[in-house]
Protein backbone atom coordinates (compact mmCIF):
# COMPACT_ATOMS: atom_id res chain seq x y z
CA UNK A 1 0.00 0.00 0.00
CA UNK A 2 1.09 3.81 -0.62
CA UNK A 3 2.65 5.41 2.02
CA UNK A 4 0.26 8.11 4.18
CA UNK A 5 1.43 11.22 5.36
CA UNK A 6 1.66 11.77 9.46
CA UNK A 7 1.48 14.70 11.27
CA UNK A 8 4.81 15.49 12.66
CA UNK A 9 3.61 16.54 16.26
CA UNK A 10 1.78 13.44 16.94
CA UNK A 11 3.21 10.33 18.70
CA UNK A 12 3.44 8.13 16.13
CA UNK A 13 6.22 9.97 14.09
CA UNK A 14 7.72 10.99 17.13
CA UNK A 15 7.92 7.16 18.84
CA UNK A 16 9.40 6.19 15.59
CA UNK A 17 11.86 8.85 15.26
CA UNK A 18 12.57 7.73 19.10
CA UNK A 19 13.77 4.25 17.47
CA UNK A 20 15.70 6.22 14.58
CA UNK A 21 18.02 8.63 16.95
CA UNK A 22 18.62 5.78 19.39
CA UNK A 23 20.24 3.57 16.48
CA UNK A 24 22.18 6.62 14.92
CA UNK A 25 23.83 6.84 18.75
CA UNK A 26 24.69 3.84 19.03
CA UNK A 27 26.13 3.93 15.38
CA UNK A 28 27.75 7.53 15.10
CA UNK A 29 27.59 8.69 19.01
CA UNK A 30 30.81 8.09 21.21
CA UNK A 31 32.34 9.80 24.21
CA UNK A 32 32.83 13.00 22.17
CA UNK A 33 29.85 12.64 20.54
CA UNK A 34 26.28 12.96 21.69
CA UNK A 35 23.36 13.12 18.86
CA UNK A 36 20.22 15.01 20.29
CA UNK A 37 16.47 15.42 18.46
CA UNK A 38 15.35 18.42 17.51
CA UNK A 39 12.34 18.15 15.32
CA UNK A 40 10.68 16.05 13.20
CA UNK A 41 10.08 17.27 9.94
CA UNK A 42 8.30 15.17 7.82
CA UNK A 43 7.08 11.96 8.51
CA UNK A 44 5.19 9.20 6.57
CA UNK A 45 3.73 5.51 7.41
CA UNK A 46 3.59 2.30 5.06
CA UNK A 47 1.35 -0.74 5.99
CA UNK A 48 3.14 -3.57 4.18
CA UNK A 49 1.06 -6.81 4.11
CA UNK A 50 2.44 -10.14 5.82
CA UNK A 51 5.64 -7.51 6.92
CA UNK A 52 4.76 -4.17 9.35
CA UNK A 53 4.44 -1.20 9.42
CA UNK A 54 7.09 1.37 7.95
CA UNK A 55 7.84 4.63 8.88
CA UNK A 56 9.74 7.23 6.23
CA UNK A 57 11.03 10.43 8.35
CA UNK A 58 13.03 13.66 7.72
CA UNK A 59 14.90 14.28 11.17
CA UNK A 60 16.36 17.68 12.31
CA UNK A 61 19.03 16.79 14.60
CA UNK A 62 22.10 18.24 16.72
CA UNK A 63 25.38 17.45 18.39
CA UNK A 64 25.29 18.09 22.12
CA UNK A 65 28.93 19.76 22.03
CA UNK A 66 28.24 21.80 18.78
CA UNK A 67 24.76 22.96 19.24
CA UNK A 68 24.75 25.17 16.80
CA UNK A 69 24.77 23.18 13.81
CA UNK A 70 21.86 21.59 12.37
CA UNK A 71 22.20 18.01 11.12
CA UNK A 72 19.84 16.49 8.93
CA UNK A 73 19.03 13.19 8.83
CA UNK A 74 16.27 10.43 6.57
CA UNK A 75 15.68 7.76 8.39
CA UNK A 76 13.26 3.98 7.67
CA UNK A 77 12.06 2.52 10.50
CA UNK A 78 10.55 -1.03 10.03
CA UNK A 79 8.49 -2.50 12.59
CA UNK A 80 8.06 -5.84 12.62
CA UNK A 81 4.24 -7.50 12.51
CA UNK A 82 3.50 -8.64 15.59
CA UNK A 83 6.87 -9.84 17.14
CA UNK A 84 7.58 -8.99 20.58
CA UNK A 85 10.93 -10.47 20.25
CA UNK A 86 12.37 -8.90 16.76
CA UNK A 87 13.97 -5.78 17.09
CA UNK A 88 12.84 -3.14 14.34
CA UNK A 89 14.84 -2.85 11.22
CA UNK A 90 16.25 1.01 11.14
CA UNK A 91 17.94 3.00 8.45
CA UNK A 92 19.43 6.28 8.84
CA UNK A 93 21.39 8.18 6.09
CA UNK A 94 23.07 11.72 8.05
CA UNK A 95 23.36 14.86 5.38
CA UNK A 96 26.97 16.06 5.18
CA UNK A 97 29.69 15.32 7.87
CA UNK A 98 29.74 14.97 11.49
CA UNK A 99 31.95 17.36 13.48
CA UNK A 100 35.41 14.90 14.18
CA UNK A 101 36.08 13.78 17.66
CA UNK A 102 39.65 12.26 16.96
CA UNK A 103 41.14 14.41 19.19
CA UNK A 104 38.04 14.19 22.14
CA UNK A 105 38.20 10.30 21.43
CA UNK A 106 41.78 10.18 21.85
CA UNK A 107 42.01 12.43 24.76
CA UNK A 108 39.73 10.78 26.28
CA UNK A 109 41.12 6.99 25.80
CA UNK A 110 44.39 7.82 26.92
CA UNK A 111 43.20 9.30 29.87
CA UNK A 112 41.32 5.77 30.80
CA UNK A 113 44.01 3.78 29.87
CA UNK A 114 46.27 5.76 32.30
CA UNK A 115 43.89 5.81 35.18
CA UNK A 116 45.57 3.49 37.79
CA UNK A 117 42.32 2.54 39.67
CA UNK A 118 39.28 1.37 37.47
CA UNK A 119 36.95 4.43 36.98
CA UNK A 120 33.44 4.04 38.95
CA UNK A 121 30.73 6.24 39.43
CA UNK A 122 27.12 6.71 40.04
CA UNK A 123 24.29 8.59 39.74
CA UNK A 124 24.72 10.40 36.19
CA UNK A 125 23.30 13.19 36.31
CA UNK A 126 22.91 13.58 39.87
CA UNK A 127 19.20 13.93 41.39
CA UNK A 128 19.63 17.70 40.83
CA UNK A 129 20.97 17.56 37.04
CA UNK A 130 24.21 17.74 37.62
CA UNK A 131 27.31 15.75 35.60
CA UNK A 132 30.33 16.62 37.10
CA UNK A 133 32.43 18.10 33.72
CA UNK A 134 35.23 14.72 33.74
CA UNK A 135 32.40 12.48 33.91
CA UNK A 136 30.59 14.24 30.86
CA UNK A 137 32.24 11.56 28.25
CA UNK A 138 31.24 8.48 30.29
CA UNK A 139 27.63 9.39 30.13
CA UNK A 140 27.63 10.32 26.20
CA UNK A 141 29.19 6.51 26.01
CA UNK A 142 25.84 5.90 28.10
CA UNK A 143 24.25 7.20 25.47
CA UNK A 144 25.48 5.12 22.75
CA UNK A 145 24.67 2.04 24.97
CA UNK A 146 21.07 3.03 25.92
CA UNK A 147 20.61 3.76 21.93
CA UNK A 148 21.19 0.21 21.23
CA UNK A 149 19.11 -0.75 24.70
CA UNK A 150 16.06 1.68 22.68
CA UNK A 151 16.77 0.46 19.16
CA UNK A 152 16.63 -3.31 20.01
CA UNK A 153 13.65 -2.95 22.46
CA UNK A 154 11.19 -0.60 20.64
CA UNK A 155 7.95 -1.09 19.25
CA UNK A 156 5.24 1.34 18.18
CA UNK A 157 3.60 1.42 21.68
CA UNK A 158 7.07 2.61 23.35
CA UNK A 159 9.24 5.58 23.56
CA UNK A 160 12.02 5.30 25.60
CA UNK A 161 14.71 7.77 27.10
CA UNK A 162 17.82 7.29 29.10
CA UNK A 163 16.48 8.59 32.31
CA UNK A 164 20.18 8.14 34.45
CA UNK A 165 23.37 6.14 34.58
CA UNK A 166 22.75 4.18 38.04
CA UNK A 167 26.02 2.63 37.97
CA UNK A 168 29.06 2.39 35.66
CA UNK A 169 32.13 0.27 36.29
CA UNK A 170 35.12 0.19 34.15
CA UNK A 171 36.75 -3.16 33.18
CA UNK A 172 40.00 -3.55 32.70
CA UNK A 173 41.12 -5.23 29.18
CA UNK A 174 43.74 -7.27 27.72
CA UNK A 175 43.29 -5.74 24.46
CA UNK A 176 43.16 -2.21 23.16
CA UNK A 177 39.61 -1.70 23.58
CA UNK A 178 37.70 0.20 26.75
CA UNK A 179 35.13 -1.67 28.33
CA UNK A 180 32.32 -0.04 30.76
CA UNK A 181 29.70 -1.74 32.93
CA UNK A 182 26.69 -0.02 32.92
CA UNK A 183 23.39 -0.07 35.07
CA UNK A 184 21.31 2.04 32.83
CA UNK A 185 17.57 3.25 34.19
CA UNK A 186 15.33 3.94 31.39
CA UNK A 187 12.35 5.71 30.99
CA UNK A 188 9.38 4.36 29.11
CA UNK A 189 6.92 7.36 28.40
CA UNK A 190 3.85 4.41 27.97
CA UNK A 191 3.97 2.45 30.40
CA UNK A 192 5.75 5.37 32.59
CA UNK A 193 8.13 2.79 33.81
CA UNK A 194 11.85 3.75 35.23
CA UNK A 195 14.08 0.29 34.52
CA UNK A 196 17.30 -0.86 34.97
CA UNK A 197 19.47 -2.59 32.22
CA UNK A 198 22.50 -3.71 32.41
CA UNK A 199 24.99 -3.19 29.88
CA UNK A 200 28.63 -3.80 28.63
CA UNK A 201 29.92 -1.65 26.09
CA UNK A 202 33.70 -1.88 24.36
CA UNK A 203 34.97 1.15 23.33
CA UNK A 204 38.20 2.29 20.69
CA UNK A 205 38.69 5.65 19.17
CA UNK A 206 38.86 4.14 15.52
CA UNK A 207 36.11 1.50 15.63
CA UNK A 208 33.97 2.86 18.13
CA UNK A 209 31.46 1.66 20.49
CA UNK A 210 29.99 -2.42 20.53
CA UNK A 211 27.37 -3.56 23.03
CA UNK A 212 29.02 -6.40 23.86
CA UNK A 213 26.26 -7.92 26.71
CA UNK A 214 22.80 -6.62 27.03
CA UNK A 215 20.42 -7.87 30.33
CA UNK A 216 17.01 -6.09 30.85
CA UNK A 217 14.66 -6.27 33.39
CA UNK A 218 12.73 -9.89 33.44
CA UNK A 219 14.12 -11.16 29.85
CA UNK A 220 17.50 -10.67 28.13
CA UNK A 221 18.40 -9.33 24.99
CA UNK B 1 48.73 21.58 67.51
CA UNK B 2 47.94 23.92 64.54
CA UNK B 3 46.89 27.19 65.05
CA UNK B 4 45.49 29.66 62.77
CA UNK B 5 47.28 32.71 63.03
CA UNK B 6 45.37 35.99 62.50
CA UNK B 7 47.75 38.52 64.05
CA UNK B 8 50.18 39.07 62.96
CA UNK B 9 50.32 38.37 59.24
CA UNK B 10 53.33 36.12 59.20
CA UNK B 11 54.94 33.59 62.20
CA UNK B 12 58.23 35.67 61.34
CA UNK B 13 56.91 38.35 62.81
CA UNK B 14 55.84 36.68 66.12
CA UNK B 15 58.63 38.54 68.97
CA UNK B 16 58.51 39.06 72.63
CA UNK B 17 56.57 41.92 74.27
CA UNK B 18 54.10 41.78 70.86
CA UNK B 19 50.56 40.30 70.60
CA UNK B 20 49.42 37.10 68.47
CA UNK B 21 46.29 36.61 67.89
CA UNK B 22 45.45 32.60 66.76
CA UNK B 23 41.49 30.97 66.56
CA UNK B 24 41.43 27.10 67.85
CA UNK B 25 38.89 24.69 66.94
CA UNK B 26 36.99 24.49 70.24
CA UNK B 27 38.35 21.29 71.62
CA UNK B 28 42.27 22.60 71.20
CA UNK B 29 41.83 24.98 73.99
CA UNK B 30 41.86 21.69 75.95
CA UNK B 31 45.72 21.27 74.90
CA UNK B 32 46.12 25.15 73.59
CA UNK B 33 45.38 26.76 77.27
CA UNK B 34 47.30 24.62 79.49
CA UNK B 35 50.28 24.96 77.62
CA UNK B 36 50.32 29.03 77.10
CA UNK B 37 50.19 28.71 81.43
CA UNK B 38 52.90 26.03 81.29
CA UNK B 39 55.31 28.40 79.27
CA UNK B 40 54.29 31.40 80.90
CA UNK B 41 52.59 32.98 77.97
CA UNK B 42 49.13 35.53 79.17
CA UNK B 43 46.55 35.32 77.34
CA UNK B 44 42.70 36.59 76.65
CA UNK B 45 39.84 34.82 74.94
CA UNK B 46 38.55 37.50 72.53
CA UNK B 47 35.67 35.54 71.10
CA UNK B 48 34.39 32.55 72.94
CA UNK B 49 32.46 31.20 69.80
CA UNK B 50 33.16 32.54 66.82
CA UNK B 51 30.07 30.63 64.96
CA UNK B 52 27.83 32.69 66.81
CA UNK B 53 29.85 35.85 66.08
CA UNK B 54 29.60 35.90 62.29
CA UNK B 55 25.72 34.66 62.41
CA UNK B 56 25.08 37.60 64.59
CA UNK B 57 27.03 39.12 61.92
CA UNK B 58 24.81 38.52 58.60
CA UNK B 59 21.75 39.09 60.67
CA UNK B 60 20.41 35.52 61.64
CA UNK B 61 20.61 32.22 60.36
CA UNK B 62 22.08 30.75 57.16
CA UNK B 63 20.69 32.23 53.68
CA UNK B 64 18.37 29.78 53.10
CA UNK B 65 16.32 30.46 56.25
CA UNK B 66 16.05 34.22 55.87
CA UNK B 67 12.61 35.05 55.84
CA UNK B 68 12.96 37.79 52.76
CA UNK B 69 11.30 37.07 48.84
CA UNK B 70 14.95 38.06 47.65
CA UNK B 71 16.27 35.43 50.39
CA UNK B 72 14.70 32.54 48.83
CA UNK B 73 16.45 30.57 46.17
CA UNK B 74 14.11 29.93 43.26
CA UNK B 75 16.88 28.73 40.98
CA UNK B 76 17.18 25.49 43.29
CA UNK B 77 15.07 22.82 43.90
CA UNK B 78 13.56 22.85 47.59
CA UNK B 79 12.71 19.75 49.88
CA UNK B 80 8.65 19.50 50.92
CA UNK B 81 9.51 21.06 54.06
CA UNK B 82 11.05 24.46 52.59
CA UNK B 83 8.26 24.58 50.65
CA UNK B 84 5.80 24.57 53.35
CA UNK B 85 8.16 27.44 55.49
CA UNK B 86 8.05 29.38 52.02
CA UNK B 87 4.30 29.01 52.02
CA UNK B 88 3.77 30.09 55.21
CA UNK B 89 6.52 33.13 55.47
CA UNK B 90 4.16 34.67 51.92
CA UNK B 91 1.00 34.09 53.80
CA UNK B 92 2.47 35.95 56.63
CA UNK B 93 4.49 38.59 54.47
CA UNK B 94 2.06 39.24 51.84
CA UNK B 95 -1.76 39.04 53.61
CA UNK B 96 -3.47 41.55 51.66
CA UNK B 97 -2.65 39.66 48.50
CA UNK B 98 -1.98 35.97 49.64
CA UNK B 99 -4.05 33.64 51.89
CA UNK B 100 -2.88 30.11 52.42
CA UNK B 101 -5.20 27.22 52.94
CA UNK B 102 -5.58 23.52 53.15
CA UNK B 103 -7.76 21.52 51.06
CA UNK B 104 -6.96 18.50 53.25
CA UNK B 105 -4.52 15.61 54.18
CA UNK B 106 -2.58 13.39 52.10
CA UNK B 107 -2.35 9.55 52.56
CA UNK B 108 0.41 10.17 55.26
CA UNK B 109 -1.60 12.88 56.81
CA UNK B 110 0.32 16.20 55.57
CA UNK B 111 -1.22 18.67 54.67
CA UNK B 112 -2.51 19.72 51.05
CA UNK B 113 -1.82 23.48 51.28
CA UNK B 114 -3.16 25.67 48.42
CA UNK B 115 -2.00 29.59 48.11
CA UNK B 116 -5.59 32.16 47.02
CA UNK B 117 -3.38 34.86 45.09
CA UNK B 118 -5.17 37.78 43.65
CA UNK B 119 -6.11 41.48 44.95
CA UNK B 120 -9.34 41.66 46.94
CA UNK B 121 -10.66 44.23 44.78
CA UNK B 122 -14.27 42.90 44.19
CA UNK B 123 -16.48 40.56 46.45
CA UNK B 124 -16.73 37.90 43.18
CA UNK B 125 -14.08 37.59 40.41
CA UNK B 126 -13.20 34.35 38.60
CA UNK B 127 -10.26 32.25 38.79
CA UNK B 128 -8.12 30.24 37.68
CA UNK B 129 -6.59 27.33 39.25
CA UNK B 130 -2.59 25.79 39.04
CA UNK B 131 -1.51 22.64 40.48
CA UNK B 132 2.40 21.51 40.23
CA UNK B 133 3.85 17.77 41.67
CA UNK B 134 0.74 15.75 40.17
CA UNK B 135 3.63 13.27 39.93
CA UNK B 136 6.50 13.41 42.47
CA UNK B 137 9.34 13.09 39.89
CA UNK B 138 8.88 15.77 37.83
CA UNK B 139 10.66 18.43 39.90
CA UNK B 140 11.10 21.28 37.24
CA UNK B 141 6.65 21.23 38.23
CA UNK B 142 7.09 22.62 42.01
CA UNK B 143 9.86 25.01 40.63
CA UNK B 144 7.48 26.36 38.52
CA UNK B 145 4.54 27.18 40.82
CA UNK B 146 6.80 28.58 43.25
CA UNK B 147 8.05 30.84 40.28
CA UNK B 148 5.07 31.88 39.67
CA UNK B 149 4.09 32.87 42.84
CA UNK B 150 7.31 35.09 43.23
CA UNK B 151 6.82 37.12 39.52
CA UNK B 152 3.16 37.66 40.56
CA UNK B 153 4.28 39.39 43.99
CA UNK B 154 7.58 41.16 42.48
CA UNK B 155 6.01 42.30 39.65
CA UNK B 156 2.20 42.80 40.20
CA UNK B 157 3.10 46.48 41.06
CA UNK B 158 5.35 47.49 38.01
CA UNK B 159 3.99 45.09 35.09
CA UNK B 160 0.31 46.14 33.71
CA UNK B 161 -0.18 42.96 32.85
CA UNK B 162 0.59 40.99 36.54
CA UNK B 163 -1.44 44.02 37.76
CA UNK B 164 -4.22 43.04 35.21
CA UNK B 165 -4.14 39.53 36.20
CA UNK B 166 -3.99 39.45 40.19
CA UNK B 167 -6.92 42.42 39.99
CA UNK B 168 -9.54 40.70 38.00
CA UNK B 169 -8.69 37.56 39.06
CA UNK B 170 -8.06 34.74 41.98
CA UNK B 171 -5.20 32.17 41.43
CA UNK B 172 -5.42 28.77 43.47
CA UNK B 173 -2.58 27.86 43.50
CA UNK B 174 -1.13 24.15 44.47
CA UNK B 175 2.83 24.21 44.82
CA UNK B 176 2.75 20.31 45.18
CA UNK B 177 -0.01 18.32 44.90
CA UNK B 178 1.40 14.95 45.75
CA UNK B 179 3.02 15.72 49.06
CA UNK B 180 3.61 12.10 50.12
CA UNK B 181 5.35 11.30 46.71
CA UNK B 182 7.49 14.12 46.24
CA UNK B 183 8.85 13.59 49.52
CA UNK B 184 9.63 10.12 48.99
CA UNK B 185 11.50 11.26 45.92
CA UNK B 186 14.07 12.95 48.04
CA UNK B 187 14.17 10.55 50.50
CA UNK B 188 13.92 7.24 48.49
CA UNK B 189 13.30 6.60 44.87
CA UNK B 190 14.34 9.89 42.43
CA UNK B 191 12.07 7.89 40.16
CA UNK B 192 8.91 7.73 42.21
CA UNK B 193 6.01 9.17 40.27
CA UNK B 194 2.81 7.97 42.19
CA UNK B 195 1.16 8.50 45.54
CA UNK B 196 2.14 6.43 48.73
CA UNK B 197 -1.29 4.37 49.46
CA UNK B 198 -0.58 1.38 50.54
CA UNK B 199 -2.09 -1.68 48.81
CA UNK B 200 -3.89 -4.60 50.32
CA UNK B 201 -2.77 -7.71 48.44
CA UNK B 202 0.41 -6.79 46.51
CA UNK B 203 3.58 -5.18 48.35
CA UNK B 204 3.45 -2.54 45.85
CA UNK B 205 2.48 1.57 46.83
CA UNK B 206 0.93 4.12 44.88
CA UNK B 207 -1.73 5.20 42.72
CA UNK B 208 -0.51 7.59 40.14
CA UNK B 209 -2.66 10.88 40.76
CA UNK B 210 -3.17 11.45 37.09
CA UNK B 211 -5.28 8.71 36.56
CA UNK B 212 -7.41 8.29 39.33
CA UNK B 213 -10.05 10.90 38.66
CA UNK B 214 -14.06 10.51 37.80
CA UNK B 215 -13.87 10.53 34.23
CA UNK B 216 -13.58 7.26 31.84
CA UNK B 217 -11.56 6.14 34.51
CA UNK B 218 -9.28 2.95 33.98
CA UNK B 219 -10.34 2.32 30.76
CA UNK B 220 -7.18 2.90 28.04
CA UNK B 221 -3.97 4.58 28.87
CA UNK B 222 -3.98 3.28 32.52
CA UNK B 223 -3.23 0.28 34.53
CA UNK B 224 -5.81 -2.03 37.13
CA UNK B 225 -1.97 -3.62 38.19
CA UNK B 226 -1.54 -1.76 41.81
CA UNK B 227 2.09 -2.45 41.16
CA UNK B 228 2.67 -1.00 37.57
CA UNK B 229 2.91 3.14 37.26
CA UNK B 230 -0.21 4.26 35.71
CA UNK B 231 -2.64 2.44 38.25
CA UNK B 232 -5.76 3.79 38.52
CA UNK B 233 -6.50 2.56 42.02
CA UNK B 234 -9.03 0.62 43.27
CA UNK B 235 -11.98 2.93 42.66
CA UNK B 236 -12.17 7.27 41.28
CA UNK B 237 -10.83 9.33 43.89
CA UNK B 238 -9.33 6.50 45.68
CA UNK B 239 -6.27 8.64 46.30
CA UNK B 240 -7.46 11.62 49.49
CA UNK B 241 -5.27 14.16 47.32
CA UNK B 242 -7.34 13.88 44.43
CA UNK B 243 -10.54 13.73 46.30
CA UNK B 244 -10.01 16.88 48.42
CA UNK B 245 -8.52 18.46 44.95
CA UNK B 246 -11.98 17.16 43.14
CA UNK B 247 -13.82 18.39 45.86
CA UNK B 248 -12.43 21.85 46.34
CA UNK B 249 -12.51 22.15 42.42
CA UNK B 250 -16.37 20.93 42.25
CA UNK B 251 -17.43 23.52 45.10
CA UNK B 252 -15.91 26.10 43.09
CA UNK B 253 -16.72 25.25 39.37
CA UNK B 254 -19.11 28.22 38.92
CA UNK B 255 -15.70 30.60 39.68
CA UNK B 256 -12.70 28.29 38.23
CA UNK B 257 -12.41 29.17 34.29
CA UNK B 258 -9.01 27.44 33.95
CA UNK B 259 -7.14 24.47 35.03
CA UNK B 260 -3.51 24.35 34.38
CA UNK B 261 -1.77 21.01 35.65
CA UNK B 262 2.34 21.01 35.50
CA UNK B 263 4.14 18.10 34.50
CA UNK B 264 7.52 17.06 32.76
CA UNK B 265 9.14 15.96 30.72
CA UNK B 266 8.17 16.58 26.88
CA UNK B 267 8.13 20.47 25.70
CA UNK B 268 4.18 20.23 25.10
CA UNK B 269 1.16 21.81 26.01
CA UNK B 270 -1.98 19.53 26.16
CA UNK B 271 -5.64 20.13 25.94
CA UNK B 272 -8.94 17.77 26.20
CA UNK B 273 -9.41 14.83 25.25
CA UNK B 274 -6.49 12.47 26.76
CA UNK B 275 -9.27 9.27 27.08
CA UNK B 276 -10.40 9.43 23.46
CA UNK B 277 -9.37 10.67 19.68
CA UNK B 278 -12.55 13.40 19.67
CA UNK B 279 -13.25 17.54 19.24
CA UNK B 280 -13.56 19.24 22.20
CA UNK B 281 -16.44 21.81 21.59
CA UNK B 282 -14.92 25.26 22.04
CA UNK B 283 -11.64 23.79 20.00
CA UNK B 284 -11.32 27.05 18.08
CA UNK B 285 -10.62 29.38 21.25
CA UNK B 286 -8.80 26.45 23.04
CA UNK B 287 -6.57 25.77 19.90
CA UNK B 288 -6.12 29.79 19.68
CA UNK B 289 -5.12 30.28 22.99
CA UNK B 290 -2.87 27.18 22.76
CA UNK B 291 -1.05 28.30 19.33
CA UNK B 292 -0.66 31.87 21.02
CA UNK B 293 1.05 30.64 24.42
CA UNK B 294 3.15 28.26 22.41
CA UNK B 295 4.56 31.54 20.70
CA UNK B 296 4.66 33.36 23.22
CA UNK B 297 6.93 30.69 24.91
CA UNK B 298 9.27 30.21 21.87
CA UNK B 299 9.69 34.21 22.29
CA UNK B 300 11.82 33.61 25.39
CA UNK B 301 14.93 31.24 24.01
CA UNK B 302 13.71 29.69 21.24
CA UNK B 303 12.35 26.20 22.86
CA UNK B 304 9.40 24.63 21.19
CA UNK B 305 7.12 23.09 22.41
CA UNK B 306 4.65 20.70 20.64
CA UNK B 307 0.26 21.60 21.62
CA UNK B 308 -2.41 19.88 20.62
CA UNK B 309 -4.83 17.44 22.22
CA UNK B 310 -3.70 14.87 24.41
CA UNK B 311 -4.57 11.47 22.79
CA UNK B 312 -3.09 12.72 20.01
CA UNK B 313 -0.02 14.27 20.37
CA UNK B 314 1.48 12.33 23.85
CA UNK B 315 -0.55 9.58 24.19
CA UNK B 316 -4.08 8.24 24.79
CA UNK B 317 -4.84 8.02 28.90
CA UNK B 318 -8.32 7.92 30.97
CA UNK B 319 -8.78 9.58 34.51
CA UNK B 320 -6.75 12.68 34.09
CA UNK B 321 -7.18 15.73 35.84
CA UNK B 322 -7.35 17.57 33.01
CA UNK B 323 -10.08 15.67 31.34
CA UNK B 324 -12.06 15.78 34.64
CA UNK B 325 -11.64 19.74 34.98
CA UNK B 326 -12.93 19.67 31.76
CA UNK B 327 -15.64 17.85 32.23
CA UNK B 328 -16.76 19.57 35.23
CA UNK B 329 -17.16 22.94 33.60
CA UNK B 330 -14.55 24.24 33.25
CA UNK B 331 -13.83 25.33 29.60
CA UNK B 332 -9.43 26.23 29.40
CA UNK B 333 -8.02 22.61 30.90
CA UNK B 334 -4.34 22.75 30.31
CA UNK B 335 -1.49 20.43 31.09
CA UNK B 336 2.17 21.50 30.03
CA UNK B 337 5.09 18.91 30.22
CA UNK B 338 7.38 21.18 30.71
CA UNK B 339 11.52 20.84 29.20
CA UNK B 340 13.25 18.63 28.48
CA UNK B 341 12.80 16.05 25.84
CA UNK B 342 14.48 13.69 27.19
CA UNK B 343 18.48 14.75 27.56
CA UNK B 344 17.96 15.56 30.93
CA UNK B 345 14.42 14.44 31.33
CA UNK B 346 13.48 14.20 34.51
CA UNK B 347 16.94 15.26 36.24
CA UNK B 348 16.68 18.71 34.72
CA UNK B 349 19.56 20.73 35.98
CA UNK B 350 18.65 23.42 38.41
CA UNK B 351 20.36 26.09 35.75
CA UNK B 352 17.45 24.77 34.03
CA UNK B 353 14.82 26.23 36.22
CA UNK B 354 15.25 29.93 34.93
CA UNK B 355 14.73 29.71 32.04
CA UNK B 356 12.56 27.15 31.87
CA UNK B 357 10.73 28.34 34.27
CA UNK B 358 10.69 32.06 32.28
CA UNK B 359 9.26 31.16 29.22
CA UNK B 360 6.62 28.91 30.87
CA UNK B 361 5.28 32.21 32.68
CA UNK B 362 4.90 33.58 28.81
CA UNK B 363 2.83 31.15 28.14
CA UNK B 364 0.59 31.05 31.16
CA UNK B 365 0.34 34.86 31.27
CA UNK B 366 -0.53 34.71 27.60
CA UNK B 367 -3.25 32.00 28.84
CA UNK B 368 -4.38 34.12 31.28
CA UNK B 369 -5.25 37.16 29.58
CA UNK B 370 -6.97 34.96 26.46
CA UNK B 371 -9.34 34.03 29.28
CA UNK B 372 -9.74 37.82 30.20
CA UNK B 373 -11.30 38.00 26.12
CA UNK B 374 -14.72 36.92 25.32
CA UNK B 375 -14.12 33.32 23.64
CA UNK B 376 -15.12 30.29 25.76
Amino acid sequence: SLAMELPPSHFPAARAAAVAVGYLRYLRGGPGRGLELREVRRARRQDIDDVGHKYYLELELEDVLDKDRTVNCTAEVLYHLGSKSSAPDVQVTVQGELRSTEEADKEFYNRIRSLEKELVAENIPDSHGNVPPELEPIHLLAWVASGYVIWQNSTENTKFHLAQVKHVKQVKRSDEDLQFDYVLLLHEMVSQEVLPWEVAVLWHPRRGARVSRCHGPGAGN
Amino acid sequence: LQVDLWQPSSPLHIAEGTAADVRVPRNATRSLLPYLRQANIQYTILISDLQQAIENQTGGRSHRNRRSLSGYNYEVYHSLEEIEDWMHYLNRTYSDLVHMFSVGKSYEGRPLYVLKLGKRSRPYKKAVWIDCGIHAREWIGPAFCQWFMKEALETYQTDPAMRKMLTQLYFYIMPVFNVDGYHFSWTNDRFWRKTRSKNMRFHCHGVDANRNWKVKWCDEGASLHPCDDTYCGPFPESEPEVKAVAHFLRKHRKQIKAYLSFHAYAQMLLYPYSYKYATIPNFNCVESAAYNAVNALQSAYGVRYRYGPASSTLYVSSGSSMDWAYKNGIPYAFAFELRDTGHFGFLLPETLIKPTCTETMLAVKNITLHLLKKCH
